[in-house]
Order: structure tokens, then sequence, then C-alpha cells
């Protein structure tokens, strides 16, 4: 089990992705990376960024950056906590939570569109990862 | 958090008078040629006059439209600047008119970024009306924009709640004159949107009612508009069908007959109700076939709309025999075949079909979701009409 949004999570969540050929089918031929970003508030005294690094169909890495300069990715995917974890344990559907502007998302829509199973599955690696919410 | 939203719907006879109440200096009119031509704009226009709103038409929205046109009435509604968008037509003009609404406030956007991504805030320059003329997209009643990207043979679900309508207009005299075939092809894709909303995995009791009483209404009136179009009664009820069917799916998702008509529509260039209907049974027979949550709602709707009884399963195969009937009773296709599809053309295209049918959000909001291998034995047998068992 690891505490959500650390580096011990990322590890986890970046063997999930990997091991999943289910994701790997679905997004064979993505090239994109992310920001998942937990916003300030409730348990989350600072804004927690997560950079996620896709690439047809792998993971090539999972990290929790300390400096949001660090990476210029293509995407990003904030929400707060508590709109996380409703994601993380499928209370929530993702693309729901667009929608009705709970999450944000910042990027070429019409790219992401062309991968919605890849995303679902994305998602559904997210539940497999053993996590000790921070509530 | 969830949300239920709809226009404020004025229907009825001379519903257009409701035009004399409407405040605004001028009025962006998006249609299509041939709805110029049929003199449907004519109206509209005539009651603009009257209460001295200055209009011009945008009359170069095609079926299925393209980037490209929305592009074009971006820079047209950028110049006209009015305080009303007003679609008048089909499916394919009310989307059109909700895309180049979003474009007077954000003109620096392509149309394939007009998404849930942004927020607009048009409403700080003009209103949005809707005003129907097939029974139906249920376009007046939704916030999806559908748009054709020609270039990739793909169709984009776009839109963003803020481009619900603000007012939606059905009154009788703008879909007396539709000719049978495209009375059939659209009062196919209400029947669509009222089965899928109702049984949407995305759906709640806000969501069923309408696709309910949508779906018996389109059993009991639309054979008779394909018939006799003179049939006022029947061009109401199925233009009224037609709105509630999109509250219905509009306020939860479409499925998995959307998404693969989408895929088939996009690539062998076939109208969107005609392929959506024609999927229909099929999907439905894929869902009965893996989830007793959706026997379950198909044989509630059966009960409901076809006076069906028995157990669930039987219900429900009530329901599929009952569309299929309805169907060939309005000279709709029952298989891809029957669409005119060449069959080599087809199975090379079965890839793409799949591919393309699998990222929609559609198929994931259903309740038995169909992998690669499912999809492709989904659009193998519909070829040749042979009915999912699997």
């Amino acid at each position: 089990m690891a505490k959500y949004a650390t580096q011990e999570w990322c590890d986890l969540y970046k063997e999930e992705i990997n091991k999943s050929k289910a994701y790997e089918e679905a997004a064979k031929t993505w090239e994109g990376d992310f920001y998942f970003i937990t916003e300030a508030g409730g348990p989350v005294k600072e804004p927690i960024y997560m950079y996620v690094d896709l690439y047809h169909g792998k993971c090539r890495a999972a990290e929790i950056v300390t400096d949001p300069n660090k990476y210029k990715p293509v995407f990003t995917l904030s929400a707060p906590y508590a709109i996380w974890k409703q994601i993380a344990t499928k209370k929530l559907d993702s693309t729901k939570a667009l929608i009705t502007k709970q999450s944000k998302m910042t990027g070429d829509m019409a790219k992401i569109m062309r991968y919605t199973k890849a995303a679902n599955e994305l998602t559904n690696c997210t539940m497999l990862v053993p996590t000790e919410w921070l509530d | 958090m969830w949300t239920f939203s709809c226009p404020l719907i004025v229907y009825g006879d001379n519903a257009l008078d409701y035009l004399a109440q409407v405040k605004g200096k001028k009025a962006f009119i998006v249609t299509d040629k041939n709805i110029v031509k049929l003199g449907l704009t004519k109206p509209v226009t005539d009651q603009l006059d009257a209460v001295n709103i200055g209009w011009e038409i945008f009359d170069e929205v095609e079926p299925e439209p393209s980037l490209n046109t929305i592009r074009k009435g971006g820079v047209a509604v950028g110049k006209y600047q009015p305080d009303w968008v007003i679609g008048i037509g089909g499916g394919s003009c009310m989307d059109a008119a909700k895309a180049i609404i979003l474009l007077l406030a954000r003109p620096e956007l392509k149309p394939e970024a007009l998404s849930v991504l942004e927020t607009f805030n048009f409403r700080e320059k003009a209103r949005l009306m809707a005003i129907p003329t097939t029974s139906g997209t249920g376009s007046e009643a939704t916030w999806a924009i559908v748009l054709t990207d020609t270039d990739d043979k793909r169709k984009l679900g776009l839109g963003t709640t803020e481009c619900m309508p603000d007012v939606a207009i059905l009154d009788p005299v703008m879909v007396m004159g539709m000719p049978p075939l495209i009375t059939a092809d659209t009062g196919m894709d209400v029947l669509c949107h009222a089965v899928e909303g109702y049984t949407s995995a995305w759906g709640t009791s806000m969501t069923e009612g309408p696709g309910l009483v949508a779906t018996r209404r389109v059993f009991e009136y639309l054979a008779k508009a394909y018939k006799d179009g003179n049939d006022l009664q029947a061009r109401k009820e199925m233009m009224y069908a037609a709105t509630m069917g999109g509250m219905s799916f509009g306020n939860s998702m479409a499925g998995l007959g959307h998404s693969t008509g989408h895929a088939l529509g996009a690539i062998f260039h076939l109208p969107h109700g005609r392929t959506v209907g024609m999927f229909l049974p099929y999907t439905m027979e894929y869902l009965m076939n893996g989830s007793e949550e959706t026997t379950v709602k198909f044989a509630e709707m059966a009960r409901f709309c076809c006076g069906a009884s028995g157990p669930d399963k039987e219900c429900a195969k009530a329901l599929v025999a009952k569309i299929r009937a309805l169907a060939k009773e309005v000279g709709q296709p029952l298989s891809v075949k029957d669409c005119g599809v060449d069959k080599a053309k087809y199975e090379k295209e079965i890839p793409a079909l799949v591919e393309r049918a699998l990222n929609e959000v559609m198929t994931m909001t259903v309740t038995r979701v169909p992998g690669e291998e499912d999809l492709g034995k989904i659009f193998n047998y519909a070829y040749d009409g042979k009915p999912i068992d699997f």
C-alpha cells in the first residue's frame, strides 16, 4: 500500500500501467505527457504535481515533482483531492467530472477524444494501486 | 453531482408566434440551402421582421457538418455580431448553430476545440434558439455538437453544457413537408435516443421518463407520419418525441447504437438516423446477452410501450422484434447490406470502424462494454443481418 500522491504511489501506478495489456493495446499509438494536479484544499496543503509520461502503450515516467516548471507536458488535468479520490475509486466517471467542471483539463481535446478507451484503462490502472488515502 | 438541462420549449400550433415576444436587434440564422429553398426560413424571418429584428442567413451547412463549414460560419457570425443565433433545420443545422455561437464568443478557437474544456460565456453576446424541421435528432434539447472531420472520416462528439439552446420552438408547420424517407430516417434516430437514454449507465430517474414516453410515441406515431405526412397529430407527437429523446440521452448518454452508427456513417457517408437505427437492435441484443440490468430495463420498456408480458428476457426480445418490425414498416434497412454498402469495402474498413466505435464515450456508458473483438463481431454480424448471439 502506498500513500496517495507520493513517489512510492507513482512507482506502483507506473507498474500497473505497464502490466496492463488492455491499456497497452488501447494506447499503442498514444504520445503525450501529463501533469495530474491535486489542488490545494482539504488534506492537501499545497498543490501536488504528478508527472506521467505515456508513450505507445507504456508509461515511461511517473514522478512527483516539487517544481512545476520542471516539465511542460502537453496535457494537464487538475481537480480537488476529493474528486481525484472519487475518480480513482470509480465513484465518479472522469468524463463526467470534466463535463460538470469538477475537474479541468488543458490540452488538445480532439486528440484525447480519439483515445477514450485508453483514458478509461488508465483510470482502471489507478484503481489497482493499493492506496492509503489522506483522509 | 450531475445535471439535467433543457431549453424553454415552446410547442404546438402556432409556436412560431413566440418570436413576437423575442427581444433583440439582430439574428444570425444557421441553416442549409434546402431549408431556404423549401421556404422554411420565411415563417421565421417574417416574425423577426414584424418585431424589427434584423437577420442574416448562413445557409452553407451540409448534412453531417464539417469542421470547415463551422470555420466559415464562425467568420460570418463574427462579422455580423448578432444577439440571437437561430438554428433552423435538422440536427446538422442546429449543431452548427451551437458551434457557431461558441465561436462568436471565442473566435480564436478551432472548431475541434469546442468542448467542455473551454469556457465560453456566449450569453454575454447572444442567445441561442433551435427550430427543428425534422423529428429528429433532439439537438434542440441537447448540448451535444456532432461535427465531422472529413479528412479523418470521423465524427467528433463536441459541445459543452453552455450550448444547450435557450429556446426550442416546435411548430408542426416546420415538419409537415418532410418526405417519407427523412421522416423514417429521423424517426429511427428518435427511437435510438429514447431507448439508449432510458438504458444508459449514466441514466437516472430524471432521464428515464422522457426516454420511456418518447419510445411509446414512436411506436404509436412514426409509421403514421411516414405513411401520411399530413397527419398533424402524428407529426406533432413525433416532434415532441424527438425533443424528449434529446432530453433523455442528452442528460445521460447515448449508447452502442450511436457509437457503431457514427462509425458507419462517417466512413460510408450514410445518414445518421438510418445507421444508428439499423444498429440499435443488434446492440440491444449484445447488451441483453451480457447485462441483466439492461435486460430488465428493456423488459420494463417493452411492457410500457408494447404491452409485452412474461419473463424479462422474453419481453426484452419482444422489444427488439418490435423495433425491427417498425424499421421494416417504414422502409428502413435491417442490415448494413440493406444500406447498400459493398461487402468487400465494408470488410476492409472493419478495423477502422472498430477503432472509431471503441473510442467513443458512448461505448463506455453501457452496462456491457465491448472490446475490439466484440465490436468487430457486431460489425460483421450486422452486415448480413445476423442476430447477435454472443
